[in-house]
Parts: C-alpha cells; structure tokens; sequence
C-alpha cells in the first residue's frame, strides 16, 4: 500500500466515521437520560433521507434550504415519537419502552415501504459536496473532507452546552435523579425534548453526509447503520458522548480498513463482533460508569 | 400558610395516607414524627406532587396548590429537601447551588444568595469546585440544605436531615434549621429523631400508618406519655 492510498484510506475510514459519530450521540444521549436504547434512532436516519429527496426532487427546492427543511422535519418527527411512543411509557418497566422503541423502529421502516415504495431512490446531488478537493496527490470530495471537521466541532459545541449552560445542567441532573432534579424545578418533559431535538438535529446532518456520496436510499438504509453507531456507542461507554464519538471513529476506520485489505464481507462481522467482546470483557466500555439500576 | 385537609394517597399498592390534615402556621416550625412507613416521607412527595394525590386539599398561602405541577410548587416558595441529601455527585458544588436557583430568573439577587448559603456553610465555599459525590455525609446534606435555601423557600420541608449522621453534625444541622427558621423561613421537619425534633418544634404532629394520631405543641409532646413510649424510647 502506498502512503497516497494509505491516506486516502485514512481519510475515508474518519470521514464515515464521523457519521457514526454524529449518530452514535444521538443514542448515547437519550440513554443517558431516559436509560432507553432507541432503537428507532437508525431509523430517523433513513427517514431524514427520504426528507431530502422530498424537498430537493419532488419540490425542487435549493440544497440549503431543503438541508434546514429536512433538520426541522427530522426534529419533528422525533419529538412526534417522544410524545408517542416513550412519554406514555414513563413510568412502566423499562423493558416495556425498549420493546415501544423496536415497534417505533418496524413502523417507520414498514411506513417507509408503504409511501416510498421499496424500491431505492436516488439520493440528490448537492454540488458543493460532490466537489473534488485535491491535496497533492490525495484527492477526495468535500465531503469525505468535512465530516470529520463538522463532527469535531458539532462535538465541541455539545459539550459547551452540556457543561456551561443552564438547561446543560439540567440535563445532568436529570440523567442522575428525575425527581431530585424536579424538585429543584426542573420540567423533565423539556429536558427529555431538548435531548430528542439535539439527536435528531445530529442524525439529520449525519443522515445528509451519510448519503451524499452514496447512491440510494431505500427504506431499510438507515437499520444497518444503526446498529453500527449503536456498537460504537456502547463500545465508547454508553452515556458518554466523547465515548461514542471515539466509538464511531473506531468503528469507521477500522471498517474501511477491512475493506481496503480485501474482506468487505467480514466489515460488518467485525463491528458485531466487537459488541460481543465489548459486553463480555468491558461492559461498561472505554467511558462508562458502573451504573447501579436506577431506583 | 401551609394547611393540607384530609390528603389520602395510594402508592405502590397500599393506602399509604388514610386522611391527613395538618396546618403550618407562619413563622413555625411544625415536625412531623413517627416510625418507618408511617407515611410522612409521602405526605411531602404528595405535597411537591411528586405522587398522586387521590383525594383531599392542599392549600398554601391561601392558594390551591393540590394539583399544581412541582415546577410551580418550587416557583411559589415551597420546597423540599429530600431524604437521603440526594445531591448531584457529579456536578459540583457550586453547580448544586445553582441548580437550587433553577426557577429563578434575578441574577442579582441569586448572587446575593449563594453568598449568603456560602456564609452559612463555610465548608461549601472551600469545596465550591469539588464534585459533590466526594464530600462527606454532613457536607452533602449542608450542600442539599444550601441548595435547597437556593429556591428562596417561603417553607422548607426537610426529610430526616439528620439520618446517619454524626450526633456533632446532628447538632449542626438542628442549629442551622433554627436559624433558617430565624430568617423568616417555615419549617417542616420530618425526623425519627423525635426528641432533637421536637426540642426546637414549636408544634408536632405524630403519624401512624397513614393517619395523625396525636398532635401538639413540641413541649406538650416531648412531656406525652405514649410519645414518650413510642418515640423518645423512654
């Protein structure tokens, strides 16, 4: 291997991982408030996708406004489950709201066949994305270029709200205590929002990177990735959001990785090995804390 | 200021309070004693609303706050200090102060008192930057009463402030809720530590499965033969 396709390699596996990233925080995050796996969540991912080819092939709107387009309507289908799906279910077991959130997930892919069709759809070009950047003899397109930048700094910009803002340190005291967060006056309902409209803007943006630079989308696109960012986010400790970006970068490098040395086939074999190994030896992963059951 | 009338609770299955009333007058501090599972740690989580009521009042400063939702119970003045302290063990200190303010909106007056709760609880101030999971038992409980004075309480309800603590801090702690009470804020106390409780209570109410049985002036109560039977351990 030459360092040029060494490099190429390199920036690849970080630019998917990347997506993993963005998405993997959407899971750790709702875990780390409502303790809830989302198993819905690869599936908003898809349907973000089906948004854009709304906006941008059936109405024919521009690419930065179909892009906010397709953010809002991702929020609003997140919170549409929240309010749904999981608020209802706030006080039963918790194994009643996992089970709500695998229904959720059979919906919106059952959903998507019925109004799209199972048949793939092409993804719209957006221009400025598919542009070739070349640096010496590295070349790639701008968006395998960006999404590491744009992960980094969606990272960076998280973690400032979670550590310096007041609804922030509402949402750590919520992810420790519900009702000693309540009575400092805290509204769970608006932090558990907050926390849906942070993932779900994250899956929309990973969702337009994600499909940019791929052909098609079809109603099962967004199961698969899923459950990769769901490994990276338990690898990373789930709850913890530098965990699941580390998670996600992992799991995309060494994917491509895999692939370049001639084993497509055993890509995906590795991340769902890596769960096994990650739930046997290290269940708590790279950053979790031993979390006693919550009372 | 507080008067609750005939306030019945099913939780968990059982009829936890079978009928309470009970008045907090201004400027007092009223505690409620009994044993374990006497229901009095649920009178206070049905006040805060934090359990469903399934009948009877609750009326505080001539509003009824019955059904309100617990943000607005904090938001009137009311507020609880859990058992068990119940701090944010990963957020610091100065963040649990803080978030004692979280309904408040007047900056300047926050300030005013944090420095006031740190003045209070010199301990606090040393270990402002300290995840409140590494203070010890009467720092955190000083921490959740801080936090909780934070909310600038008209009524400050305390469940079992003193539990596994040491009897030096128990005497702080006591101390303390005598000079909050002081400074104008009411008190309700819920102790298995009758006597300390009742010493510094002007008026007790004494709970037994879900229902008060005997009610009176801290002094009529510490001097009452079957409180001091049940109770005292006289």
């Amino acid at each position: 291997m030459t360092t040029t396709t060494l490099l190429q390699y390199c920036l690849a596996g970080i630019s998917i991982g990347g997506i993993y990233a963005l998405i993997a925080i959407g899971y750790t995050m709702v875990y780390g408030i409502l303790r809830l796996i989302n198993f819905a969540h690869g599936d908003i991912f898809m349907m973000a996708a089906y948004f854009m080819i709304f906006a941008m092939v059936d109405f024919l709107i521009p690419w930065y406004i179909s892009a906010v387009i397709v953010i809002i309507s991702t929020i609003l289908l997140g919170i549409l489950i929240e309010k749904f799906a999981y608020s209802p279910l706030r006080s039963s077991p918790r194994m009643s709201i996992m089970i709500s959130a695998i229904g959720v997930s059979f919906l919106l892919q059952n959903l998507a066949t019925y109004l799209f069709s199972a048949l793939p759809k092409q993804y719209p070009s957006i221009p400025l994305l598919n542009k070739t950047l070349t640096f010496g003899e590295v070349s790639t397109s701008v968006v395998t270029f960006i999404t590491p930048i744009i992960t980094i700094v969606a990272l960076l910009i998280l973690m400032a709200i979670i550590k310096k803002t007041k609804i922030g340190m509402a949402m750590r005291a919520v992810s420790k205590d519900f009702e000693t967060a309540k009575l400092m006056g805290i509204e769970i309902n608006t932090v558990i929002s907050v926390t849906f409209i942070i993932g779900c803007f994250l899956a929309a943006l990973g969702s337009m990177l994600y499909f940019t630079p791929r052909p098609s989308v079809f109603p099962l696109a967004g199961s698969l990735p899923g459950l990769k960012c769901f490994v990276a986010a338990v690898f990373g400790g789930i709850g913890s959001i530098p965990g699941a970006v580390l998670g996600g970068f992992l799991i995309g490098l060494s994917e491509t990785f895999i692939k370049a040395a001639g084993y497509s086939e055993f890509s995906d074999v590795f991340t769902f090995v890596l769960l096994i190994a990650v739930l046997m030896f290290k269940p708590t992963g790279l950053f979790g804390e031993n979390l006693a059951e919550k009372v | 200021m507080l008067e609750i009338k005939d306030l019945q609770v099913h939780y968990g299955g059982i009829h936890a309070l079978r009928g309470i009333s009970l008045n907090v007058e201004d400027g007092k501090i009223i505690s409620l004693i009994g044993a374990n599972g006497a229901g009095k740690s649920t009178t206070l989580k049905a006040i805060m609303s934090l359990i469903q009521k399934t009948s009877g009042s609750v009326v505080y400063d001539g509003k009824d706050i019955t059904n309100e939702k617990t943000k607005d119970i904090v938001k009137s003045g009311v507020i609880l200090t859990p058992e068990g302290r119940r701090v944010f063990p990963d957020l610091t200190v100065d963040e649990n102060i803080a978030l004692g303010a979280y309904t408040r909106k007047d900056k300047v007056e926050i300030a005013k008192d944090r420095k006031w709760v740190l003045e209070l609880f010199p301990r606090l101030e040393e270990r402002k930057w300290q995840p409140a999971g590494t203070l010890s038992g009467g720092e955190q409980q000083m921490l959740a009463v801080a936090r909780s004075l934070m909310g600038r309480p008209k009524l400050l309800m305390m469940d079992e402030p003193s539990l596994g603590l040491a009897p030096l801090i128990v005497k702080d702690i006591f101390n303390i809720v005598k000079e909050i009470n002081k400074a104008g804020v009411n008190v309700l106390l819920i102790e298995q530590n009758a006597k300390a409780a009742l010493e510094i209570s002007d008026y007790g109410y004494v709970m037994e499965t879900g229902v008060v049985t005997i009610s009176g002036t801290g002094k009529e109560l510490l001097v009452n033969d079957q409180v001091r039977k049940a109770y005292l351990g006289e």
